[in-house]
């Protein structure tokens, strides 16, 4: 096995022990890249310890502990050094279970809700996923002193707010797992549709997102949402390939070649999907949402798709995610499954929703629809609406050709 | 680490006798849980925001109003001084004094000096 995959794999768990050890984000990281510079040059000379991690723990922590001592404030780092090293050499088997506490509680901190949403996600990617500064930045196309100041900030408050290291009580673990799974969606969002931006997809966060997801389903067993958002990533991502077309440009569910869906995704998520369900906890949205992905997935055409369960699975999420999103969504269901002009009476239900004013998938959901029963010149002003809110350029090129398209029909019909 | 929990909630609710006393008794509750669970530091209820004076010095001169600071649409009602391990405990303990149900706790980490 080569180091360098070896260190790659090693990183995250001790940054997680280092930070678990010292609570001191930047002194974990110092000590971290200078035991992985050691790790470089011994390795290569003497090969391969049995337990890489734990190589790598003791020679940080060594140091970690002089810099202290120089420092004179930690007097428990002391106490600590010849108790925890006793562990590694002794106890080796637990080894891999003390990482994996580290790691879990290292991505509570992270997404600890006492932290602006926006200070979650980077700490989780910085940290958790081992992204630069830069990678960041330029994924959330921010500045990259924006990220800075965004993370120096999370640990300055976790410092003195007294967040803590830990996995959260019993209690309050359902709640706090929601949180975890919301960053975790919202790194993966962030890659399915940039939100700004010339490209549509940066598979790089699909791909960190379904990462994080797996990490969680194999530290985290026996919950069932865990398992709904991965099967849901995993769906999702498997249309990555048709989304965008040879020019970069957006392509719709309807469209898509569907030769080119990734199966493997699509049978490992509908696997998870089942696994989840068979836990038989009361579903959450995770799951619904996975579901209704699946019918879509598991259709061979546009015509095949069985729209009646779509609708059903969305009165399901409704009740579990009121949000005009949602709603929305249901909408496209119901014109499906129904009719088209049953669709614009629901979507006439939602026009009262300030939150939906300002959305452009309201109003190109609604252009859309016009469109099907050939209100053309109502269609335009939707889609016209949309344009205006639109900031993704590859949506904004999408929907100025749809304006074209149905303007060229327009003049057809008045010729 | 000392936090101060800091009770907001709208003073001009207007509640009966009986309201009262309930509220009251629940707070006699949650004082008893913090000081025997070993927390307490202090904790004290304000009389109403009318009862306030603010003070400002600028260019050496001090000017007293009449007054809260600002007019908003909770006021600082009271607030307790606990000593916790972790912002966690700190902030379950928010969550079950009694105004946290129809106003909002504040809860901030006390700057130490050693």
């Amino acid at each position: 096995m080569n180091i360098e995959a070896v260190l790659r794999e090693a990183t995250p768990k001790v940054r997680a022990r280092l930070v678990g050890e010292f609570r001191d984000f930047d002194l974990a990281e110092d000590v971290l890249q200078e035991a992985l510079l050691k790790a470089w040059k011994n390795w290569r000379e003497h090969g391969l310890p049995d337990y890489p991690a734990a190589w790598l723990t003791t020679v940080a922590k060594r140091q970690a502990i002089d810099i202290l001592r120089r420092k004179q404030v930690h007097e428990r780092a002391l106490a600590h050094e010849s108790a925890s090293v006793q562990i590694f050499s002794e106890d080796v088997e637990r080894e891999i279970d003390l990482f994996q506490d580290d790691l879990l509680k290292l991505i509570f901190v992270c997404c600890h809700p006492a932290l602006a949403l926006e200070s979650q996600v980077a700490l989780t990617l910085r940290a958790v996923v081992d992204l630069s500064l830069e990678q960041i930045a330029r994924g959330f196309l921010l500045s990259l002193s924006a990220i800075e100041q965004r993370l120096v900030r999370a640990k300055r408050k976790i410092k003195q707010a007294g967040i803590p290291y830990e996995i959260p009580a019993t209690r309050e673990f359902p709640e706090r797992l929601t949180g975890v799974l919301t960053v975790v969606y919202l790194i993966f969002n962030e890659g399915y549709t940039a939100t700004t931006g010339p490209d549509l997809l940066d598979t790089n966060f699909c791909e960190i997102g379904i990462r994080l997801g797996r990490q969680l389903a194999r530290l985290i067993r026996g919950h069932s949402e865990i398992l709904g958002l991965l099967s849901l990533m995993l769906l999702q991502h498997s249309r990555a390939a048709a989304r965008v077309d040879y020019a970069g440009d957006l392509v719709l569910l309807d469209n898509q070649d569907r030769s080119v869906w990734n199966r493997l995704l699509i049978r490992e998520g509908c696997l998870l999907l089942d696994k989840a369900l068979a836990l038989k906890q009361p579903p959450g949205a995770y799951q619904v949402q996975a579901a209704i992905a699946a019918v879509h997935s598991l259709a061979d055409s546009p015509e095949d798709t069985d729209w009646q369960e779509i609708e059903a699975l969305y009165n399901k999420l409704v009740q579990l995610q009121p949000s005009s999103i949602v709603r929305l969504n249901r909408v496209v269901a119901v014109a499906m499954a129904q009719s088209v002009e049953a669709g614009l009476r629901e979507l006439d239900k939602l026009s009262t929703e300030k939150s939906l004013a300002g959305f452009y998938l309201y109003h190109s959901t609604r252009g859309a629809l016009l469109l099907r029963v050939e209100r053309f010149v109502d269609a335009v002003q939707s889609y016209q609406v949309a344009l205006g809110l639109a900031k993704n350029e590859r949506e904004q090129t999408f929907l100025r050709r749809q304006i074209d398209i149905i303007q060229a029909q327009i003049s057809e019909k008045n010729r | 680490m000392r936090y101060m929990l800091l009770i907001y909630d709208n003073e001009n609710l207007e509640l009966s006798d009986s309201e009262q006393q309930a509220v009251f008794a629940e707070y006699g509750v949650f004082t008893k849980e913090v000081q025997s669970n070993g927390v307490f530091e202090a904790g004290d209820p304000l009389h109403k925001t009318e009862t306030a004076t603010t003070v400002r010095v600028r260019d050496g001169a001090s000017a007293q109003t009449d007054g809260p600071f600002a007019e908003t649409r909770e006021q600082l009602g009271g607030y307790y001084i606990l000593n916790c391990e972790t912002l966690d405990e700190a902030v379950g303990y928010a969550a079950k004094i009694p105004s946290a149900k129809y106003g909002s706790i504040e809860v901030r980490p006390i700057l130490e000096f050693d």
